[in-house]
């Protein structure tokens, strides 16, 4: 019974490195702005060439 | 129907409209913005949403932000300068789609000395980094304007650093209870089964001790915020709804450490940290209110930052905060003057209505006195400083007392409630005591503890923290932005409706045009509008707008001239045609003074004949009548004060039967008297206002509201930001907020059931820990849920907010 121990340890450990993870996640302003990065990644990432642009101006984006 | 729209902004196209690439466009304005963005293939911005441009205002003048070379003020705005990088936050009130998010982080590929653009959408904050070789300060801002996000730049958000969100504070505390309090869940479960007993040898011991440690950090960082603020109510020998909590905290972990260490049981840790994690959601729920807004301006907010200022024949741009008295300051068309000054130039126009609510533009001449905070109108003038921009008239109005004394702080009804809570409860308690002294007395402290530890007013705080949120929330979709919870109960107390008339009932933008005398034949019509197509003033706009005739190029238009502040005239197909105030058009000075004064009338000769006079009326917002009627009958006090004469007075009389009170040709100073007059009589003043020179009004009511027609748009400091198209539903946010007392209630007595129950336990000494463990989750849950569920169905068929 007393490999409980050893789980509950892990367990803990476990958690607690979500925690830090979770602590790291905030501190490094990840969750500053949960709105606009949902509306970036559906923007295609679009080649920057000035050259064949002119009649292109209804670009697909599927 | 789609082509009559405009491709980039989605105004409606005027019938003569300008076609590109096939896309109908409304004005050159916005045409110039789509073969921007066209050239510089960022065309997917009319993909993600449809017609997501801002109308280009078409005044955009590059002098106007000349101001931005300044060393002082680029040094105040960016936030990091190296040679080869600076980096700048800006706030972009005209964020609303995500075709702006998609434009305004491709900034680099319209101007490569753009290096790096950030968005973020819900505090529309943009951050820019730039090289200063390839791109100024100003560049990047008249970029920015040209696209049509004109940043908001204030001398107050200079000076003010800007805040970090202290948020993650909070955020750490909940993630640590909510760790913390998961775990010792889990670690109590052997006892709630058979009381531990299942588990063998040391076991029961260890887990105690585990549940121990991790309680601390709960206790330690988690509660900390309350045990701060009951610790300063202490201090300022104030009893606040955190004293109590912060009572039963202490007991619930005192006497659970006393059992451990005594080894007697095992605590009721896993409610006390529970509750902890829920009250720390429950203030993060209530307290996240839109960040976007700015509540507090002052009048620093509405002037400019940077102005012209002409010595020795030679022009310079100077920040405002070093103007002083005696510079010669030059004012082109649409702006503002810093301070107060005295005209030099022979005559210029001006709009008040910033600073007195007054809609007439008024006429000066050389040598009057011009105050601070009115914007010009005409072409390009003069004028000399004589005070300077902290000592000018308006700025007077924060000098009074009202500004410097600060809002008094108003006690929630919550914490009388939570004061009679404390009472019953610790009576209980000495009644349990004194029983159990004479029946038992080892029970005594058990007993008296559980009681303590059972009812703690959490619940009370948790029911009235997230009705508050949700109610913000709905609040919020109405459009109608609250400062804080306290507002709502402030709003609830409110008996008397003071309202603005200029800007706040009426709509600045739609003037209503009406045309008195000869009836005009369209070729008339048609010359009037060729010939106030030709000016800029915003009475030839709105006659321009008024008229659906088309322009018809062949009518050839001569010897176009304009006079400030008196009027227009042409030749169109040899007819001379004049329009404007009575004594230009008419050359009589015996009856201009009358016919002038009566309100604003543009007058029309053509040729010898008179045809007649466009009228400008206001123009009340949709469902105003009804409105106020409403807040008639529910028993408010309706009062209207008003900036402007009062050519409205008898119109509005007629509406109202007389019960609005209506007050004409107040001063901004005068509309803070009124109100304290009228809280001198023991009203409770609601105040809805819009223009600086609601300001002082608004700082003295008892609730402020201010009323913005865009997002974009300052408001002076107030308790709520309204929309403009929500003014119609005052009465169903006023009922909303009064709904709040009784929802609240609702909650209490169902925590009070909760409680009752508990307190049965306790009182007899027998509660364990599984009766808390399972009390306690119930209790908060149901009161949260209890909480969502009423204010949706309240807000929904109740108030009918939407």
């Amino acid at each position: 019974m007393s490999v409980i121990f050893v789980l509950i340890a892990v367990s803990l450990l476990l958690a607690g490195g979500f925690l830090l993870a979770f602590f790291w996640n905030v501190k490094s302003g990840q969750y500053d702005d949960d709105y606009t990065p949902s509306i970036r990644m559906l923007f295609d990432n679009e080649i920057n060439d000035k050259n064949n642009n002119n009649n292109n101006n209804k670009t697909k984006n599927n | 129907m789609e082509s009559n729209f405009c491709f980039h902004c989605g105004d409606v196209c005027p019938s003569e409209s300008i076609i590109e690439d096939g896309h109908p466009f409304c004005c050159q304005g916005c045409r110039q913005v789509y073969l921007l963005l066209n050239e510089n293939n960022l065309c997917s911005y009319y993909d993600f949403s449809k017609t997501p441009g801002i109308k280009a205002k078409g005044r955009f003048i590059s002098e106007n932000f000349a101001f931005l070379d300044d060393e002082h003020i680029i040094n105040d705005l960016v936030s990091f300068k190296s040679e080869e990088r600076i980096h700048v936050m800006f706030d972009l009130p005209q964020v609303h789609c995500s075709s702006c998010v998609y434009l305004l982080e491709n900034l680099h590929r319209i101007n490569s000395g753009i290096l790096q653009s950030n968005l973020n959408f819900q505090r529309k904050e943009i951050f820019i980094a730039f090289s200063p070789k390839d791109i100024s300060l100003r560049g990047v801002v008249e970029l920015l304007t040209f696209i049509g996000y004109e940043p908001a730049i204030s001398l107050k958000s200079k000076t003010k650093k800007r805040v970090k969100p202290v948020r993650r504070k909070e955020i750490f505390r909940i993630a640590v209870a909510g760790f913390c309090f998961s775990n010792i869940m889990m670690l109590s479960f052997p006892e709630y089964l058979s009381s531990g007993n299942i588990l063998e040898g040391g076991f029961k011991e260890a887990f105690s001790w585990l549940i121990f440690a991790l309680s601390l950090p709960v206790l330690i960082f988690g509660a900390g915020g309350i045990f701060k603020s009951a610790f300063k109510g202490l201090r300022h020998k104030d009893i606040n709804i955190d004293v109590p909590i912060a009572l039963a905290i202490v007991i619930t972990f005192g006497r659970s450490y006393y059992e451990i260490i005594s080894g007697t049981g095992a605590g009721y840790l896993d409610s006390g940290s529970g509750i902890i994690f829920y009250m720390l959601v429950g203030r993060w729920f209530q307290s996240k209110t839109n960040e976007a807004l700015s509540f507090d301006r002052d009048y620093r907010s509405y002037f400019p930052l940077g102005v012209t200022v002409s010595s020795q024949g030679k022009e310079d741009n100077i920040p405002v905060t070093r103007l002083k008295h005696g510079d010669k300051v030059v004012l082109r068309m649409g702006e503002m003057l810093p301070a107060d000054a005295i005209l030099k130039s022979p005559v210029a126009e001006f709009d008040y209505s910033f600073v007195t609510g007054e809609n007439k533009p008024v006429i000066l001449k050389s040598g009057a006195l011009v105050y601070a905070g009115c914007r010009q109108l005409g072409g390009r003038i003069e004028l000399e400083v004589v005070k300077e921009p902290s000592q000018s008239y308006i700025t007077e109005l924060w000098n009074n007392d009202v500004f410097s004394e600060g809002k008094k702080q108003r006690t929630s009804f919550v914490h009388p409630w939570s004061r009679y809570f404390t009472v019953v409860l610790l009576s209980i308690a000495t009644a349990t005591a004194i029983y159990w002294y004479n029946i038992d007395a080892s029970k005594l402290f058990p007993a008296v503890t559980a009681v303590l530890i059972v009812a703690c007013p959490c619940s009370l705080l948790l029911s009235a923290t997230f009705t508050f949120g949700n109610m913000l929330r709905y609040f919020g979709r109405a459009k109608l932005f609250l400062k804080n919870a306290g507002v709502i109960e402030q709003m609830a107390a409110v008996n008397t409706i003071v309202l603005d008339k200029t800007g706040t009932v009426t709509e600045v933008e739609h003037n209503r045009v009406q045309y008195n005398g000869v009836e005009l034949y369209p070729f008339e019509k048609r010359y009037v509008k060729q010939l106030v197509g030709q000016s800029a003033h915003v009475l030839s706009r709105s006659i321009f707008d008024s008229l659906d005739e088309t322009i018809d190029k062949n009518d050839n238009l001569f010897e176009f001239k304009e006079l400030p502040g008196h009027g227009i005239e042409a030749v169109i197909d040899n007819q001379k045609i004049r329009m404007g105030a009575y004594k230009f058009v008419f050359d009589d000075a015996a009856l201009s003074d009358e016919n002038d004064k009566i309100g604003s009338r543009v007058y029309v000769k053509m040729g010898d004949s008179t045809k007649g006079f466009y009228e400008f009326k206001n123009m009340y917002r949709k469902g105003f009548k009804r409105m106020v009627w409403s807040l008639i009958r529910k028993g408010y006090e309706v009062h209207l004060l008003s900036g402007d004469n009062d050519a409205e007075k008898r119109r509005l009389n007629k509406y109202f039967d007389g019960k609005l009170e209506m007050v004409f040709d107040v001063t901004p100073l005068g509309k803070l008297e009124y109100i304290k007059k009228l809280q001198k009589r023991g009203r409770k003043v609601l105040m809805v206002g819009d223009g600086l020179n609601d300001a002082g009004a608004l700082k003295q009511a008892d609730v402020s509201i201010a009323v913005s027609d865009q997002s974009a748009r300052f408001t002076p400091a107030s308790d709520g930001i309204l929309d403009g198209s929500a003014v119609r539903k005052l009465s169903s946010f006023l009922h909303y907020a009064r709904g709040a007392k009784k929802l609240i209630a609702i909650g209490f007595v169902l925590s009070i059931l909760y409680n009752v129950v508990g307190l049965t336990f306790a009182v007899t000494a027998n509660l364990s820990p599984l009766v808390a463990a399972i009390l306690m989750p119930a209790s908060s849950l149901s009161l949260i849920g209890l909480a969502a569920g009423l204010t949706y169905w309240y807000a929904k068929t109740k108030s009918k907010l939407r």
